[in-house]
């Protein structure tokens, strides 16, 4: 079979989970897994104060800006991923000519 | 797997920073080695760094009810070796950290060592050790990066059971029973997300078969004559 078909099944079960996770737990609301290991901490160490290297980072000021810069970083990784590959592609076809 | 800013106390934070330097520096040094030896690879480095980056920046949910990211350092370490990865995982983890309040400076050795080392390197040791079996070279791809991005996460439980034992003191049973609160968090998360990676990554390296093999020999990744027998059967 081709891998693109088996990749693509593998796709659609990944959604698969995901729609079974949202029935499963009515109530989560799929924040992310880093926070929550926040709450382990907390529950472990209820004392423990989170220090401050200061060395001043960016935070940004709302969600939105946070996604935006994450879009951001796939797009530029995707820019390249896509230009090399079109490159080689094209290039190896001249070549064959 | 990102461990926030000031979330590893003293001496956690300066170990892993002791662990993960030297094996920078020694990537930076076999970076420069590869790019000055063999030029061509260059554009695929480029593209290893830019498959962490997008990959690492996609936060997938999980069938756990919360998000979690692939890691994307699987490819990069089975062209490239560990230490290569370790250099490309410092990048992303950077801009992470300083623009993205995600993970942090403090925490940055600890998220080195689990995302840019320890993964990478038994996807490293995994895919070699398979291509002595003469394993499909896909299936071995999907394993190793499958098993790097899980194991990625048990580090990071790791890390933080060490750091916080039940307890407060680090014994064996302070350490295992907070292991066991943090792994229910990440590495259940993981699974799904681990073995969709594998896939993307064995994907994206049929693809650098089809347009680019000649690099997959240069780099000993794969011998001319398995390259012969990828491209045969996609024909």
């Amino acid at each position: 079979m081709k891998l693109e078909y088996i990749v693509g099944i593998i796709a659609i079960l990944f959604v698969a989970q995901f729609f079974y996770g949202v029935l499963a737990h009515p109530n989560a609301e799929f924040g992310g897994a880093d926070g929550e290991a926040e709450n382990v901490i907390t529950a472990i160490s209820p004392d423990y104060q989170p220090w401050n290297p200061g060395i001043p980072t960016f935070e940004p000021p709302s969600g939105e800006i946070e996604s935006l810069l994450f879009a951001l970083q796939a797009a530029i990784g995707s820019l390249i991923i896509g230009y090399f590959f079109g490159y080689y592609r094209g290039k190896n076809q001249s070549v064959q000519q | 797997m990102h461990i926030f800013e000031g979330f590893l106390p003293s001496p956690w934070w300066q170990l892993w920073f002791v662990f993960s330097i030297p094996v920078i520096l020694y990537g930076m040094y076999k970076l420069n080695k590869l790019v000055s030896e063999k030029r061509e690879v260059v554009p695929l480095i480029a593209v290893a760094g830019a498959f962490i980056f997008v990959l690492s920046s996609l936060k997938l949910p999980s069938v756990t009810g919360s998000c979690s990211h692939p890691t994307g350092t699987g490819m990069a370490a089975v062209l490239f070796g560990p230490s290569i990865t370790a250099v490309l995982g410092v990048i992303v983890l950077i801009y992470q950290a300083l623009f993205l309040a995600h993970g942090g400076i403090s925490t940055l050795g600890a998220n080195v060592a689990s995302m840019g080392i320890i993964g990478p390197f038994v996807a490293y040791a995994f895919y070699k050790a398979a291509a002595k079996t003469n394993m499909n070279f896909y299936l071995n791809i999907f394993l190793a990066t499958a098993i790097a991005d899980w194991i990625t996460y048990v580090t990071t439980s790791v890390q933080l059971s060490l750091a916080f034992p039940t307890g407060g003191s680090l014994t064996v049973t302070g350490f295992l029973s907070s292991f066991i609160a943090f792994a229910t968090v990440f590495a259940t998360t993981q699974v799904p997300l681990a073995i969709m990676e594998g896939a993307l990554t064995a994907l994206i390296m049929k693809y650098v078969v089809q347009v680019k093999s000649d690099v997959l020999v240069n780099l000993d990744v794969l011998t001319s004559d398995a390259v012969e027998k990828l491209k045969g059967a996609m024909s």
